[in-house]
């Protein structure tokens, strides 16, 4: 379609327009609230949300929150996604460990994990680790399964191929299963990305002192609709930058992938 | 004068060392479930010399590639022995390469790196490991096409660089298992005398598994026929007299090949129509 992006925007603006119309006192008359301020209190105005925004970034007092979600996002998809390899290859390539964890990995994966928030927080305090951890539980189970299910679907022409070619069994873990193990991992990045970021915010909402779901906690507490669309608003923005970059990532390393149409328009 | 020193080398083929010896294989699976346990091959006893390009022809699901696996030790008979070059093989048979049916080639390793793989589980030097296999794509026509994947490259691209990535090693001893036949016809008879170009210049010892008759006569010194599945063995040996070099595509047309095809072919025929009723039976029950 041509102009697909500006259509996209049109839409954004559109919808922005509407909100504005409908929230706003003095433009429509009251239908449904007798008192005409009552919309804005309920579902805020954009124009005071985008200048929230404005004022965080001109005034640089966002940057060292949004700092601070990055560090917990990443930190527990990496350590999410390490854990989740390593136990992944480590059960998938032992039949006998497999065997005796199963129910626990299902239970664990069964439980709701949000509720381990209020632990983690008694555990590591209110800094960026109780995020991290609670970012870590989500991560785990995402990449861990992934791991498991390659691990066991390793082809295995493959695999005798490089015993063959004089592998034992220490360079089958190297030049099979982990680069195998790694492509599934990549395939799940987005979800991995995106459960880290959810654990992040969520940990910060529920108790913590930086870090933007933290600010929105701080504007809820204080009836501001405004800033806590405005740190929504930031928090989907910041999840959009960090899909793209996923997404550069993941085109980088499974350049060996098939993809579905190999040819070129001329 | 070639033809000369042929004819020589097959009449002398009995006082050649042996470099794979099958006594009394047999191979017996555990079934699954009702299935009950399933025999596919028994009592096979076959000798390789060294230096020669044996092929084993048999009707298709005859336990072809389950003497294969015995001869790579990737697979242990339930009865016999196998030796290599006169010693009992334990474990992983090191002096072989092998070439799969199959795709075997690393996806998330370039046509290069899947070359060299081989050195460098032995340890070899990068540099020297990348320049030997720089060397030995262009020596099976992939001169340039060292950075692709597996997935970028036809199915003849692949099979070269799996050609390569098994010679790279200098294996004694070569195992194929029907290595062409998932390529076009006019692919395969290129691959086939690329094969033999090959092979001729250091003469390894070939198993080369096929159900194309014409195949394994056109390449080979000896043709083994195996009967139809289950409990397989060898009904038939018929040693291949045609002059090398051979051009596989034009040596089909000589008397001689006509004359010997017809006699494997007539010793074969019982044993595939055989198999064939095995498999549509198995299909009605």
């Amino acid at each position: 379609m041509r102009f697909l992006r500006l259509w996209q925007a049109l839409i954004l603006f559109g919808i922005f327009a509407l909100w504005q119309l409908l929230s706003s006192p003095d433009i429509l008359p009251p239908v449904v609230w007798d008192n005409p301020h009552r919309a804005a209190f309920f579902f805020g105005e954009p124009v005071k949300m985008f200048k929230v925004i404005w004022v965080w970034f001109s005034e640089g007092a966002i940057y060292q929150h949004l700092w601070v979600t990055l560090q917990e996002t990443a930190l527990a998809f990496v350590i999410g996604s390490v854990l989740g390899l390593a136990v992944g290859l480590w059960l998938g390539l032992s039949p006998m460990a497999s065997a005796l964890f199963d129910p626990y990995i299902t239970a664990m994966n069964a439980m709701p994990r949000v509720v381990l928030a209020p632990i983690f927080m008694v555990w590591f305090g209110l800094g960026i680790w109780s995020k991290v951890a609670l970012g870590v539980t989500l991560v785990f189970f995402i990449v861990f399964f992934n791991v498991y299910q390659g691990v066991k679907e390793v082809s295995p022409v493959v695999l005798n191929n490089v015993v063959m070619l004089g592998a034992n069994r220490r360079q089958l873990l190297r030049y099979v299963y982990l680069p195998s193990a790694t492509s599934w991992v990549f395939s799940s990045l987005h979800t991995a990305v995106g459960m880290a970021f959810v654990g992040a915010v969520v940990g910060e909402y529920l108790g913590s002192a930086r870090g933007v779901g933290y600010l929105i906690q701080q504007a809820e507490g204080a009836f501001d609709i405004n800033t806590v669309f405005a740190g929504i608003l930031v928090l989907t923005a910041f999840a959009l930058v960090l899909d793209f970059v996923v997404t550069g990532a993941e085109r980088r390393l499974l350049v060996w992938r098939p993809t579905q149409s190999e040819t070129e328009r001329l | 004068m070639a033809v000369a020193v042929e004819n020589a080398n097959i009449t002398i083929r009995h006082d050649m060392t042996v470099a794979v010896e099958f006594a009394n294989i047999t191979c017996t699976f555990a079934g699954r479930g009702a299935a009950g346990s399933y025999t596919a091959v028994k009592d096979v006893s076959l000798d390789i010399g060294e230096g020669e390009f044996v092929s084993i022809v048999g009707p298709t699901g005859c336990g072809k590639s389950t003497l294969l696996n015995v001869a790579a030790g990737l697979l242990r008979p339930s009865s016999g022995s196998i030796r290599i070059a006169g010693e009992p093989l334990v474990g992983i048979n090191r002096s072989a390469g092998y070439m799969f049916q199959a795709e075997a080639l690393m996806p998330w390793r370039t046509a290069l790196a899947n070359v060299t793989a081989g050195l460098e589980l032995r340890g070899v030097a990068r540099d020297a490991a990348r320049r030997k296999g720089g060397e030995w794509l262009e020596r099976v026509g992939l001169a340039g096409f060292g950075d692709r994947y597996p997935h970028q490259l036809s199915g003849g691209m692949r099979k070269r660089t799996a050609l390569a990535q098994m010679l790279i090693l200098d294996p004694r001893i070569m195992l194929m298992d029907e290595p062409f036949s998932a390529l076009d016809i006019q692919t395969r008879q290129m691959m086939e005398n690329e094969l033999l170009e090959l092979w001729s210049q250091d003469r390894k010892s070939v198993i080369f598994i096929t159900h194309d008759l014409e195949e394994a006569i056109s390449l080979s010194d000896r043709v083994v026929v195996l009967s139809a599945g289950p409990a397989t063995r060898p009904i038939g040996e018929f040693v291949i007299d045609l002059p090398r070099p051979r051009d596989v595509s034009e040596i089909r047309h000589t008397a001689r090949f006509v004359e010997l095809h017809d006699r494997i072919w007539h010793s074969m025929k019982e044993e595939v129509l055989k198999g064939y009723k095995q498999t549509r039976n198995r299909v009605a029950s």
